[in-house]
């Protein structure tokens, strides 16, 4: 009866995402399968593209390269929307305020009582705008399409970092996601024990006590964590790891495209005489 | 092969304590013996697994005597040791399941294609028929349980230690991660130490029963020489063991009389007033897109016991916390009859503010820790009758008046989180039924109890149902339902969550 509930429950749950995903990838493309360090590198650099100058052109064509590659991340598109609606959001209010705010050179283009806006003000803002999403992009497709076993498989077989260490954050993070869950219960048990509403001295109150019980809930399972951990020789010295971490061709191909969109950036606004660096010099 | 454990006047005292948490202890335990071990709580089973296992903190504590697994002390590091705790969500390592089995595997330095071709045969051993890249997050509490002992499989231990294994597994499935336990030990013909509160569980796969009590051995011996020496029974039953046969815990509880309705009938015998109605309810956690169970009818009556089973992942849980009013109906509705709701104009519990719905339907969760919300035990079983704005000395006669019942005199100034798991399940029952709320609604209120507490607990919720109270009781301890006469409602028994429009109307009515 439960082996056929349990098929049953996880033939539905095919299409639900891991938890810890921040957006579900809904196909396995070659991006997805880059190794974690080329992904870290390729929005490393493609960073740099739109940092190193406010400018709409070196931002732009960083942004036009994210935007046209989204659709090879294999990300659920219209869910990054519907989740992230409020990053394009937050990259207008910035703009705006730079609308308002910035030198005003050029010629005036809206006057209205307080609200003034010229060409150079417009133009500042505008590149404001396009370099938030430029840099949001591969962040968000950087924490999307990562999974943190490929990350701590990567950063113990090429960086060298310490595996007890990274083991252990890897462990603790799946933790995490079980927090979210508690902090549900709890804030359904302060309601079913009268304490959710009234004052704010109460309610500040109630909620003192419930992260209290999280945190003490939160350290026991940590602690029997780490003990099923060393039950099964964990800490032992020659570790070996089942999966290889391994780089192909197309993480050269991913990084060698990241360098060719950013050296195009830079260029193309020292062209265009639109470049400005953050750093004078 | 399995390796024989060995103790000489073993002690293991914590930093901050004068009195040994266990022992001082002799044991001998011959190579591939399987041993149940018993004992009340507090007389340090689980401290000795972990010092048998190895996994004891040094710095919390000091050892005396002598205690070797084979010829040497314990360490986790040799891989010798296979260790199963009780709470199958804190053993999950990995999000993966092929990432969780090859754990232990990587940590003992097995070449890759090894562990690859030895995943596959031990979640095969364990029944789990899943792919390797599987979310962990993603299986049932029975299923992660497997997934643990998959992991203990594939290292192929001698020793195989289980602190209450099945505690948080019902009871259906409880059998089935038995025997896999004992496939695991029959693979390598290990020695097993097991807890286990479910005796007869275990009864008939073990070679020797050992039982600690709170100053080193009770007995021990095989178990038909331990459970039949009429000398033992009492001092097993203080103890808290559930002793299988005689005079126990449970067949006392069921010889009170309890109320009127058949025990197990699944009829409603429409005696008492109905307090809270359900019609084709179905139910899910927030923001699921899918009900966990749907076309659920059910009253609620007045100083009559309602028992929620069905299997696991059947909705059990879900459908408590919204018949609750803390999780809004994903279809359907709850309603409060005006027996329940009084003057209240709005009918849906889960519509009432937090001061309407706590005097009037109390909730007891799953795991009793997370309700506490005062540094207190006194505090704790104050709080809700003071909310409902009871007179000061009508609190403090009910506060003490619980203490009593619960035998929490001495800890009246202990802090709730530092009580024992069977003084929390206590006290978290005793802190809902203290303003004498009419529905009382508790989730699995038995699990990995003694027989002392269950008693214990059976005894409060008969006494709320002696008062008019309704009781509705998410369990799979059958004896339990029985001993509170609880008609049963089955939530596997209605339509599942892949077709909400399937036939309403169960055997709730």
């Amino acid at each position: 009866m439960s082996e056929q509930l349990a098929r049953r429950r996880s033939s539905a749950e095919v299409g639900v995402e891991d938890p810890g995903q921040l957006i579900p990838v809904v196909r396995t493309t070659a991006v997805v399968r880059c190794n974690p360090l080329t992904k870290i590198a390729m929005a490393l650099i493609l960073m740099v593209g739109a940092l190193l100058s406010i400018d709409v052109v070196s931002a732009g064509v960083v942004l036009l390269f994210c935007l046209l590659g989204l659709p090879a991340t294999g990300l659920d598109l219209t869910a990054a929307l519907k989740r992230l609606w409020f990053l394009p959001a937050g990259a207008l209010m910035a703009a705006w305020g730079t609308a308002i705010l910035a030198e005003k050179t050029g010629t005036v283009v809206i006057d209205v009582g307080p609200v003034l806006m010229t060409t150079g003000s417009l133009s500042a803002a505008a590149a404001i705008f396009v370099r938030a999403l430029a840099l949001a992009i591969p962040l968000i497709v950087l924490a999307s399409t990562i999974d943190p076993r490929d990350l701590s498989d990567a950063l113990i077989q090429h960086l060298r970092l310490p595996e007890v260490v990274v083991v252990s954050v890897l462990a603790a993070g799946r933790l995490l996601g079980l927090l979210v869950s508690e902090w549900q219960v709890l804030a359904m048990a302060r309601r079913a024990r009268g304490m959710a509403g009234g004052s704010l001295a109460r309610r500040t109150r109630s909620l003192f006590s419930a992260v209290f019980v999280l945190l003490v809930v939160s350290i026991r399972r940590a602690t029997t964590l780490a003990m099923a951990m060393e039950g099964r020789a964990f800490g032992r010295p020659g570790r070996t790891w089942r999966r290889r971490s391994t780089f192909a061709v197309r993480d050269v191909a991913a990084v060698v495209s990241a360098l060719v969109v950013c050296v195009l950036a830079i260029v193309a606004a020292h062209v265009l005489g639109t470049w400005n660096p953050i750093i004078a010099g | 092969m399995g390796l024989p454990i060995t103790a000489r006047g073993y002690s293991w005292t914590h930093a901050d304590r004068d009195e040994p948490a266990v022992g001082p202890l002799d044991l001998d335990i011959p190579a591939g013996q399987k041993v149940l071990l018993l004992g009340p709580s507090g007389a340090g089973k689980s401290t000795l697994l972990h010092a048998l296992a190895g996994v004891l903190p040094e710095e919390s504590g000091t050892p005396n005597g002598e205690l070797l697994v084979g010829d040497t002390g314990p360490d986790p590091h040799r891989g010798e040791t296979g260790l199963v705790l009780q709470d199958p969500e804190s053993q999950v390592i990995f999000s993966r399941v092929g990432d969780d089995v090859a754990f232990g595997m990587e940590n003992l330095g097995l070449p890759a294609e090894t562990i690859d071709s030895q995943i596959r045969e031990s979640l095969a051993a364990l029944g789990l028929d899943l792919r390797l890249d599987h979310p962990t997050a993603a299986l049932s509490g029975g299923q992660k349980q497997r997934l643990a002992l998959a992991g203990i499989h594939a290292m192929s231990p001698q020793v195989i230690i289980l602190d209450e294994p099945t505690a948080n597994i019902d009871a259906d499935s409880a059998g089935g991660i038995r025997d896999a336990v004992l496939s695991v030990q029959a693979a390598n013909s290990a020695t097993m130490v097991v807890v286990e509160h479910r005796v007869g569980l275990w009864l008939d796969h073990v070679d020797r029963v050992i039982v600690l009590g709170r100053e080193g051995l009770v007995a021990e011996g095989s178990p038909q020489s331990v459970f039949s020496d009429p000398g033992l029974t009492a001092a097993l039953i203080g103890c808290g063991i559930w002793v299988p046969t005689g005079p126990n815990a449970p067949a006392e509880a069921r010889a009170q009389p309890t109320v009127e309705a058949a025990p197990g009938s699944g009829t409603d015998d429409e005696e008492g007033e109905v307090l809270l109605r359900a019609e084709s309810l179905a139910v899910s956690r927030p923001r699921a897109k899918a009900p966990a169970a749907a076309g659920i009818d059910l009253t609620v009556r007045a100083g009559q016991a309602v028992g929620i089973v069905g299997p696991n992942g059947a909705g059990k849980s879900t459908t408590a916390l919204t018949l609750a009013g803390l999780l809004p109906e994903f279809a359907g509705q709850v309603t409060a009859e005006p027996a329940l709701r009084g003057k209240t104009g709005q009918v849906r519990p889960f519509a009432w503010p937090s001061a309407l719905l706590a005097p009037r339907i109390g909730m007891v969760f799953q795991e009793p820790a997370h309700q506490f919300l005062t540094a207190e035990v006194a505090a704790e079983l104050r709080l809700g009758p003071h909310l409902a704005g009871w007179s000061r000395a009508e609190v403090d006669d009910r506060v003490g008046q619980l203490l009593d019942v619960l035998g929490l005199n001495d800890l009246a100034g202990a802090h709730p989180q530092s009580l024992s798991g069977g003084e929390k399940r206590r006290l978290s029952v005793a802190a809902m039924l203290a303003p004498r709320p009419q529905v009382l609604i508790v989730d699995e209120p038995t699990f990995g109890q003694d027989a002392l507490t269950w008693a214990g607990l059976v005894e409060l919720f008969l006494d709320a149902l002696g008062r008019g109270s309704a009781v509705v009781a998410v369990s799979h301890d059958r004896a339990f339902l029985d001993a509170i006469g609880a008609r049963r409602v089955d939530l596997g028994a209605f339509s599942t969550p892949a077709s909400a429009q399937a036939p309403a109307g169960g055997r709730g009515e």
